[in-house]
């Protein structure tokens, strides 16, 4: 079997060629939103956001709404909450943050085990890509186009929240609306998310390829460019592996991701550690 | 070149509010909790002033600056930027801010032309992209500040000063009608130093209104016009020589920060002369700060 063959063995597959596209789209989105959190440090609300959707989900479906809107109201209620808890009492934030997403996440286990419906919860948990229906397929393009849209118009916006919100508010922006506007970005994100790589793994697509481009560059535009090339590749590299090694299709693509994020870490020509490991080395030969 | 100035005459009454006030600030009041930040403060600096603010670390310099910016509300008071108040301010561009080193993400991923062209968003579209007018305005505040050849460097690439100097730009390239600047030279090289107190001194004379906190005491009547004693309350508003009198600054700090007997007249210390002790001239933990300007993110 030749390489042409191996490549498009798979796609002749509809459920394979669906896999693809939606991993694709899922993988640029999530890759683009996770440059500015890696640089605010916002990577536990990522994880946060994207278990806290998942009642949102879940009621959605019973309500029949679309999705998006369960998983808006109940990411920011999930912030709002953590907020709240931070702010008047003396628990601190990482542990507000893992208190309220951790109980709304066992909300939503609760919801879907009550839920009659042929979603099963490990799909959820676990993401279930070779299952996306061609609806399903409607409803991710809608969702990543819309948060691509809104990336691509604001970046700038993002990129100054990110380094300097006290510039951005002393010059008439609304540092809270644009944190607002990033937050249901994230939430719309894990929606989308969760049918690839289920809400367990989809903090990884928020957080690895932003983290890996970031040791690779000094540029925000050269971030935005990286972070989903790599996240790209890796879905697809992930997708493959698991259709010729019969593995779990998430769980190979964020292994992907972090098989990548080690070379990186380790052999980035400036940020890596080898790198720096020599440049110390030599300048210490330099001095003596 | 500036006209050469007449040496900064001590205004004996700070100025009245009028036509030329760019920044009054009125009783304004600021609690942390059970903690009195701010007490009735008050204010008024007119325009084209280069104003020194001067207080120990929880004097409430950062919370001065917050109550300006509107990064925080007070409890009582008001505030006013050229009549308005700091929200139609902000909007209109009025206010350029130059943050504490502290306070910047030194790795974030932008480079010094992008720092300054930041200055410039009040100004652009939606999506912030810089027109020809916002890039020349960039190129000409990084050359007044000599940045132009490492322009392209990520910020963090620079020296103290350089990082400075790059923020100063933007604030020139806002244009902005009042400049606040938090501690501009901590930890900044004597060239630097120089530069942003010319570069400021230019701004100030084309109409500028600046305040600068520092703890930087010796480089106070060389920079500006008009100096704040700052304990919670605006203790004394008046020139920087007679803030800087040792039965004054004890006021505010409990002790002569300088070092000097207290019977020894201000007006007798030549310029450049440093303490007899040889320390630095600064006044508590410079890096030490009273409150966080971080006050938007969640």
């Amino acid at each position: 079997m030749n390489i042409i063959h191996l490549l498009a063995d798979p796609v002749s597959y509809e459920f394979m060629t669906r896999a693809l596209i939606a991993a694709v789209m899922v993988s640029i989105v999530c890759a683009l939103l996770s440059c500015w959190l890696v640089l605010i440090g916002w990577s536990l609300m990522g994880d946060a956001v994207s278990h806290a959707v998942l009642p949102g989900v879940v009621l959605a479906y019973v309500l029949d709404v679309p999705f998006a809107i369960g998983a808006l109201a109940f990411g920011f209620l999930a912030v709002i909450l953590i907020g709240t808890v931070r702010d008047t009492s003396r628990v601190k934030e990482d542990a507000a943050i893992g208190i309220v997403f951790t109980t709304l996440f066992a909300l939503g286990v609760v919801l879907v085990s009550v839920t009659p419906s042929d979603t099963d919860l490990t799909h959820i948990i676990f993401g279930n890509i070779l299952g996306v229906s061609r609806q399903d397929l409607t409803q991710i393009l809608i969702l990543t186009l819309a948060v691509l849209l809104v990336v691509l118009v604001k970046r700038r916006d993002f990129t100054l929240y990110a380094f300097d919100p006290t510039h951005a508010h002393a010059i008439g922006m609304s540092p809270r609306l644009i944190g607002a506007v990033m937050l249901a970005l994230l939430a719309v994100t894990a929606v989308a998310t969760l049918q690839i790589v289920g809400v367990v793994l989809v903090v990884a697509m928020l957080i690895i390829p932003g983290a890996s481009a970031y040791l690779l560059t000094n540029r925000m535009s050269m971030m935005l460019i990286l972070a989903p090339a790599i996240s790209v590749g890796c879905s697809l590299i992930g997708l493959y592996t698991s259709y010729y090694a019969d593995t779990a299709s998430g769980g190979m693509i964020v292994l992907a991701q972090g098989f990548v994020f080690t070379l990186i870490y380790l052999f980035s020509p400036r940020q890596g550690v080898i790198a720096r490991q020599l440049k110390r080395r030599r300048r210490a030969a330099a001095t003596a | 070149m500036t006209p050469p100035r007449p040496p900064h005459q001590p205004a004996a009454h700070p100025p009245g509010p009028g036509a030329s006030t760019a920044l009054e600030v009125r009783n304004v009041t600021v609690r942390y909790g059970s903690v009195l930040a701010l007490d009735e403060a008050s204010a008024v600096i007119g325009r084209g002033r280069i104003c020194g603010l001067v207080g120990m670390n929880g004097a409430g310099k950062s919370t001065l600056f917050k109550s300006i910016v509107g990064s925080l509300k007070p409890q009582a008071g008001s505030v006013r930027i050229a009549g308005l108040p700091p929200a139609k301010a902000r909007r209109a561009g009025l206010i350029g801010y130059v943050p504490q080193a502290e306070m910047v993400d030194w790795d974030f991923p932008i480079t010094v032309r992008e720092v300054v062209g930041t200055g410039r968003y009040g100004r652009t579209g939606i999506t912030r992209r810089l027109t020809r007018a916002d890039q020349d305005a960039v190129e000409a505040a990084l050359a007044r500040v000599e940045l132009t050849e490492l322009a392209g460097r990520q910020i963090g690439q620079l020296s103290g000063g350089q990082r400075k100097r790059a923020f100063v730009a933007r604030g020139l390239a806002q244009e902005a009608s009042v400049l606040l600047l938090d501690e501009p030279f901590a930890g900044v090289d004597k060239r630097s130093e120089q530069m942003i107190s010319t570069v400021l001194r230019e701004a100030a004379d084309a109409g500028t209104t600046i305040v600068v906190s520092t703890h930087d005491l010796h480089a106070l009547p060389d920079l500006a016009d008009e100096a704040i004693l700052l304990m919670r309350r605006v203790l004394l508003h008046d020139s920087p020589a007679e803030v800087l009198r040792p039965q004054n600054l004890a006021l505010a700090f409990g002790l002569d920060p300088l070092g000097r007997p207290t019977d020894r007249p201000t007006g007798n210390r030549r310029a450049g002369e440093t303490p007899a002790a040889g320390g630095a001239p600064t006044v508590g933990d410079a890096a030490a700060s009273d409150g966080n300007w971080d006050g938007e993110r969640h």
